[in-house]
């Protein structure tokens, strides 16, 4: 467990280094928030359907966490092409410590980056639903946060160089967030976007934090949760297999 | 003597060009082994092969009696390595870099501190502890690769040209650390070098390979005597030719002709 830990320190020591990096991944979702939450809360208002500022909150949090958790992925290509890479792939640890100790390193700082998010939404004039269920909507964004960082790892694993792992990131990421109910609520979809939010991992992420947060979840709070949970063990999992077939 | 490295037969193939061509040798346990050879010859792929970096083609490595290919995570507790390129972390300090690889192999606390003080002292590097490793020299950057390299006293340590671009005075200082740590602690060193001088001087045992075939393994001593030489370089000269070789992997292609030209088929 100490390799955990000294995989997940490395992580934050270079989070806290790079004031840049956590100012860069604030913008995207700031400009959702401004653009989407009052460009476009009147027309939700006006068909009934509430308050789209605070609806969108919980979506923003998720795109924080989202983009920076798959950050973790770029870094593991750079470690590769820096040669640091090596040095963790001869060490007398298992795949599975390293996976685990990246990951939760990215993840510690994609569950940041959302907290920062959080927080200005809850600012600008979000209102918890309930003080309660609060701490779930962190588990929530916490569990985002593994799956989406364990997953950039482990896609990363599969490449040598930026160019081929960024397109398959584009590939992934933006439909990931654009089908998820980031943006808009699940009920009256037509069908085949149903299915596909259904699939989509992020939706039960999404919903969790809205559950938690705003009391308007979708599914159960259990699901999502029990959803994000096992996607992350299994993507955990799946990652260290990769892992140990790495060469360099 | 018992034996810590024995290698069967290995290959690696890039495409179809083989970098290790069937290549069998063993290291006996305690010695200080030069692998030597020009640019190119398949020394580095070898050690990545026999450190789990890289899987072979075909053939079968044993180090300290565990198959390495079958057993990798058990293998990588018998070794340490210092590689040719550059593996350190540059936005983390000399001191941190030095804790995540005493941490990753295991040293513990106590110990870790009193060897981290100890080898940046070594390599006087301690007063730049806190310095992030992108405003390092070459040199620096080179001698914190090998202080970190010595962190873990393992059965076997890896070098890899450990010495490269590295002034005479701090050569001689740093092979006079791990000359001792081999006396005194019966570890394996295997390494690799271009200055011939540092083979004559501190192997006991000297393989060379040449187009990814091992064709000499001797003592020193024994190479001069075969090749009717009196120095080590001029030895390895004569056997090796007087060719300059391709030092970057700029496509097979190139290098086949490459190839064909020194062999002249
Ligand atoms: N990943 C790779 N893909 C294709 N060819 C490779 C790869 N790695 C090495 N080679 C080729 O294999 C051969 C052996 O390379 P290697 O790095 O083992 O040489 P070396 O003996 O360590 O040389 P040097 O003294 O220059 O470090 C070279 O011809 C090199 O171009
Ligand atoms: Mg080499």
């Amino acid at each position: 467990m100490n390799a955990v830990y000294i995989l997940w320190k490395r992580e934050l020591l270079r989070y806290f280094r790079s004031r840049a990096r956590l100012a860069g991944s604030l913008g995207q979702p700031l400009l959702f928030l401004v653009a989407l939450g009052f460009g476009l809360g009147p027309v939700f208002q006006k068909a009934g359907q509430g308050n789209y500022f605070e609806f969108l909150a919980p979506g923003v949090v998720s795109m924080g966490i989202l983009f920076t958790g798959i950050f973790a992925g770029i870094q593991v290509i750079w470690d590769r092409q820096f040669g640091f890479l090596k040095e963790t792939l001869v060490a007398p640890v298992t795949r599975f410590e390293i996976v685990l100790g990246k990951t939760l390193g990215g993840a510690t700082v994609a569950f940041l980056q959302g907290l920062i998010v959080l927080i200005l939404t809850l600012l600008i004039g979000v209102k918890v639903h309930s003080w309660t269920l609060f701490p779930f909507a962190l588990v929530a964004m916490f569990l985002i946060a593994v799956f989406f960082t364990a997953l950039g790892i482990t896609i990363a694993s599969l490449f040598e160089d930026m160019q081929g792992f960024q397109l398959v990131m584009n590939f992934v990421v933006q439909p990931t967030f654009f089908l998820s109910g980031a943006l808009f609520p699940l009920t009256g979809l037509p069908n085949f976007l149903k299915i596909i939010t259904e699939v989509d991992p992020l939706t039960y992420g999404v919903d969790a934090v809205r559950g938690a947060l705003i009391n308007q979840g979708h599914f159960p709070l259990s699901t999502d949760i029990g959803v994000m949970f096992i996607l992350s063990i299994v993507v955990l999992v799946i990652g260290s297999y990769l892992f140990s077939k790495v060469e360099v | 003597m018992d034996k810590i490295i024995e290698v069967k037969n290995l290959i690696k193939k890039f495409k179809d060009f083989k970098a290790v061509d069937d290549v069998t040798f063993e290291v006996e346990k305690g010695d200080i082994f030069a692998f030597l050879g020009p640019n190119g010859a398949g020394k580095t792929t070898t050690i990545k092969m026999l450190t789990t970096l890289l899987k072979p083609t075909a053939g079968e490595i044993l180090l300290d009696n565990i198959n390495v290919i079958k057993h990798p995570e058990n293998a990588r507790k018998n070794f340490g390595i210092v590689f040719q390129d550059q593996s350190l972390d540059d936005e983390l300090t000399a001191l941190e870099n030095m804790e995540f690889h005493a941490v990753l192999y295991g040293v513990g606390k106590n110990l870790r501190e009193k060897r981290i003080e100890e080898l940046l002292n070594y390599v006087e590097l301690w007063d730049r502890r806190k310095s992030l490793v992108k405003t390092f020299s070459g040199g620096m950057k080179r001698r914190l690769e090998i202080a970190r390299g010595l962190l873990h006293h393992p059965k076997i340590l890896f070098l890899d040209e450990p010495t490269s671009g590295l002034d005479p005075q701090t050569r001689n200082y740093i092979w006079d650390y791990i000359a001792k740590l081999n006396k005194k602690e019966d570890i394996t060193v295997f390494f690799t070098t271009h200055y011939i001088e540092e083979a004559e001087k501190y192997s006991k045992t000297i393989a060379i390979m040449d187009h990814g075939k091992i064709i000499a393994k001797e003592s020193p001593q024994k190479l001069k005597e075969q090749t009717k030489t009196d120095s080590l370089e001029a030895a390895f000269l004569a056997l090796t030719g007087n060719n300059i070789r391709d030092e970057d992997a700029n496509g097979i292609d190139q290098l086949r002709n490459h190839r064909k030209m020194w062999r002249g088929h």
